[in-house]
């Protein structure tokens, strides 16, 4: 197990009365990739201002290296953002952007020279010293607002939305890209999107919050494949959503039918959330699986066929590489351990309390 | 987001400049209603210089030429302005910088030699009369009308007046239909701007008006040279009153409209 | 498409008759004798020691209320910049509101605080302090211009202000910056356009200036402006008010052309 290197404590932010965070807690190790994922509004850019400095918290402490940085100002900190909007400065050229950091903590000309074509080769844009940033693309631009964080040699760097702005080809290239920037600089990241794919494909640790509540923490596998409750389910990846009743361990009744899964521990008849991934869904021919339906649309989607199936009053999502036309009778069937089982949360308190164990 | 918060000594510093702006201007109230003829001694409440006022020939046709020259020449600069604009925008880059050269001329030009120059045009001409002076408010207005609605009409008219023509309107219908309510802020901002400029200015009507006639900004100069009546203090006050209300309304107007969300 | 073009027709017939026109006016008479000959004497008679002195005591004025306007104004715009939300609007609106003010009553305003038996002086007396005798001077023509212009200062430099990407602020300070260093590298170099159109703005009325100087200067304090409006309303020599008025406008062209390079070479040198 890698270091800590930052501890949020018990972080409390309001703004103008409403409750933006409440009593986060969070650690992130050295020379980590994680992402705070959710929807707008879910506090995760409050978060990451939190660990500029930009934002002090009501309440809670913010330590750093083991020091309690929580009243230092971002001037002081050594970790480095990247803007959403990129925040480059229209009235300097690239290189005097880049150098600001540098010249501001003293650094000889010669140091400075070196570390802007060092960090200019490091994202691809040799060459580009004496240009204007009004006058570059989105993605040239965002280069030049990683390379101006970097030079300064941060061992965090907070990056807020970078990708948002850029077409869909040049994210998802920016994506292998950051993932190897982190990987030559060495140096933590903490990313800060709403996309999900985002986040599965970069991060080591996915953190999912909601309403200032961290839903669920963990690599982006356990949180595609064991999400613990309906959002962190239906905000990442496609997903049946279902109610069901845990009859006993191991058995749980989905609209009237009974299927076996792997979950233990929820009692007996206990209301409970089911999640099955479309993919998990197996069809078979009528009467051979669990639960009969009708197939109500198809739409081909490249890589698979999206359906949906209507059995026993519920709309079901599948995706499977072969397609059934619209009328077709067909079976549902899952293999056990491809059913997750959920709590129903009682109450937002009941959601705090499931995040803080 | 957080910002700066503004100390006590900042504080104190725009309450001090705040002070200075407004100080002559209150005593100028404070004397329209000054019973004694002095600036300094207080002789008791009156609001004879308001009756007077109005008894006073000379300020009532003075109020009447500063609101028929103002209000005329502030439509007429808008009308010209936005008509010009609307045209400029489909013209060559070339012709469009060349205009707008011209048209920034009476803007940059110290007042001084907008006037004279005006008033050469029509003593050589014409004469000097209440057209010369509306052509020289118009001249000065339109520049402030053409800055104000034509950023507008390059922003998103353009996008919007081909969508209506898309959707089968006819290119005048599309205009007053789409582009028209798009553009209506800057044309309304023109034409205020056109109007204070219009209303405030001395200069030029100065030179420009004809024997006789006065304007508010005029006939104050002509008082004040010869040594001030109090009558002019509760003009004053009751301009300030008037600029303060017309201020008010505006500002109520622009605030009941949604406001672009930032962030 | 073309019939859009046609417009623009009645303001070209406009801009051609009452800006151009006048102008070649003004320069036919400036550059023509009261006989109708050619001649240069109209635009030389600025070398006259009268109209030197005109000229300089209207640049000092005008450089000095200028300045004084941008000292007082760039602190105000910054604080103002600062002010969030609902009432800023109220705030600077208030700031902005004597511009509203009719320019002759501004005038008549500090008339009546600086004269002899003003109202300064009857607070001097008041508190047994010795009484000016600002009125008729230069100081009060400075006073005037500035109190009459500051405005106009105020507005353009605030704007500058707004425009200022808050970001750009928490980008200087997570690279490091502290307040200074960012006003220095970042505010100040933004703010700087609003700062040249506000030069613009109090230079041009203050260098051209002559009925502040008229009321508040007494017939003591010749400017250039006074030198020409007397040249029209006194003296009927029009082709030397014209030529005089010509000399103005190179004045003022050459310090815009001037005032437009310093403001490319700051960006160009910000860090």
């Amino acid at each position: 197990m890698k270091k800590t290197l930052i501890d949020l404590i018990d972080i409390t932010k309001s703004f103008d009365g409403a409750c933006v965070l409440d009593e986060l807690n969070l650690s992130i190790r050295e020379n980590e990739f994680l992402t705070l994922l959710g929807p707008s509004g879910c506090g995760k850019t409050t978060t990451l201002r939190i660990l500029g400095g930009f934002v002090t918290p009501d309440q809670g402490q913010v330590i750093f290296d083991g020091q309690d940085i929580t009243n230092v100002p971002p001037n002081k900190r050594n970790l480095n953002t990247v803007f959403q909007k990129y925040a480059l400065f229209p009235h300097m050229t690239v290189e005097e952007n880049i150098a600001f950091g540098m010249k501001i903590s003293g650094k000889s000309d010669a140091y400075i020279k070196d570390k802007i074509q060092y960090a200019l080769k490091l994202v691809n844009l040799e060459g580009f010293e004496k240009r204007k940033p009004t006058l570059l693309s989105g993605g040239q631009q965002q280069r030049i607002a990683i390379a101006r964080a970097i030079v300064n040699e941060p061992k965090v760097l907070l990056l807020d939305e970078p990708l948002g702005a850029l077409d869909l080809k040049l994210r998802q290239d920016m994506q292998y890209e950051l993932i190897r920037l982190k990987n030559e600089l060495g140096i933590t990241f903490v990313y800060v999107t709403h996309d999900q794919e985002e986040a599965l494909t970069m991060s080591d640790t996915v953190v999912v919050m909601n309403q200032g509540y961290i839903q669920q923490m963990g690599t982006p596998e356990q949180i595609y494949n064991e999400p613990e409750n309906a959002f962190v389910a239906d905000f990442i990846g496609d997903s049946n959503i279902i109610d069901a009743t845990m009859i006993q361990d191991e058995l749980v009744e989905i609209l009237g039918v009974k299927f076996p899964c792997v979950d233990k521990g929820f009692g007996c008849n206990t209301p409970v959330d089911v999640v099955i991934r479309p993919e998990d869904l197996i069809l078979a021919a009528p009467g051979e699986g669990r639960m009969d339906g009708t197939v109500t649309h198809v739409i081909f989607k490249g890589v698979h066929y999206e359906m949906e199936v209507l059995a026993n009053g519920f709309e079901w999502l599948i995706q499977s590489t072969r397609s059934y036309p619209v009328g077709t009778k067909v079976s549902l069937n899952v293999d056990p351990y491809n059913i997750q089982i959920m709590n129903k949360p009682a109450s937002e308190d009941e959601k705090a309390v499931a995040i803080d164990e | 987001m957080k910002r700066s918060k503004v100390s006590f000594l900042e504080k104190s510093y725009v309450g001090l400049i705040f002070f200075l702006l407004y100080a002559p201007i209150l005593i100028l109230i404070g004397c329209s209603f000054n019973a004694s003829k002095s600036r300094v001694v207080w002789g008791g409440f009156t609001l004879d210089w308001y009756i007077t006022l109005f008894q006073n020939e000379e300020v009532i046709s003075a109020v009447k030429t500063s609101l028929l020259l103002t209000f005329s020449a502030a439509l007429l600069a808008t009308l010209i302005g936005t008509l010009a604009c609307i045209g400029i925008t489909v013209m060559k880059k070339k012709s469009q910088q060349g205009i707008l050269t011209v048209t920034n001329i009476p803007m940059l030009n110290a007042d001084i030699v907008t006037g004279i120059a005006i008033m050469l045009l029509f003593t050589r001409f014409w004469n000097l009369g209440f057209f010369s002076m509306l052509a020289a408010h118009v001249t000065l207005g339109v520049p402030y009308v053409i800055l104000n609605v034509l950023p507008k009409l390059n922003q998103t008219s353009r996008i919007i007046y081909d969508a209506a023509m898309d959707l089968g309107a006819s290119p005048v219908y599309a205009f007053i239909k789409v582009v028209l309510p798009d553009i209506m802020p800057g044309i309304f901002s023109g034409f205020l701007l056109a109007f204070t400029i219009s209303l405030d200015d001395f200069v030029i009507t100065y030179f420009t008006k004809g024997a006789g006639m006065n304007t508010i900004s005029t006939m104050i100069y002509q008082q004040a040279r010869r040594g001030i009546n109090p009558e002019m203090y509760a003009l004053s006050t009751i301009l300030f009153l008037v600029i303060l209300m017309v201020l008010w309304i505006v500002n109520r107007i622009t605030a009941s409209k949604p406001q672009e969300s930032r962030d | 498409m073309n019939k859009r073009k046609l417009l623009a027709g009645p303001y070209l017939v406009w801009a051609a008759g009452f800006i151009i026109l006048p102008l070649l006016i003004v320069l036919y008479y400036g550059l023509t004798s009261a006989e109708g000959g050619f001649t240069l004497a109209n635009l030389l008679a600025i070398a006259d020691p009268i109209h030197l002195k005109a000229l300089g005591e209207s640049l000092l004025i005008a450089l000095g209320s200028t300045l004084i306007s941008l000292v007082v104004a760039y602190p105000l715009a910054y604080i103002l910049s600062k002010l969030k939300g609902g009432k800023s609007g109220i705030i600077i609106m208030m700031f902005i509101l004597p511009m509203w003010i009719n320019f002759m009553l501004r005038v008549l305003a500090i008339q009546m605080i600086l004269s002899n038996n003003g109202l300064l002086n009857a607070l001097l007396g008041f508190l047994h302090l010795p009484l000016q005798h600002i009125m008729y001077s230069k100081t009060a023509i400075l006073i005037g211009m500035t109190y009459d212009y500051l405005p106009f200062m105020i507005l353009p430099v605030y704007n500058a202000m707004c425009k200022i990407d808050r970001d750009l602020l928490d980008a200087a300070s997570d690279l490091g910056a502290g307040k200074l260093a960012s006003f220095r590298h970042v505010i100040l170099p933004l703010s700087l356009p609003g700062v040249v159109s506000g030069i613009i703005m109090v230079f041009i009325p203050s260098i051209s200036e002559f009925a502040i100087a008229d009321i508040l200067g007494g017939s003591k304090i010749l400017l250039i402006g006074n030198v020409i409006e007397q040249e029209f309303s006194l003296s009927s020599n029009w082709n030397l008010g014209s030529g005089l008025s010509i000399i103005l406008m190179i004045f003022i062209f050459i310090s815009m052309a001037v005032m437009n390079r310093t403001d490319t070479q700051e960006e160009g040198i910000s860090v």
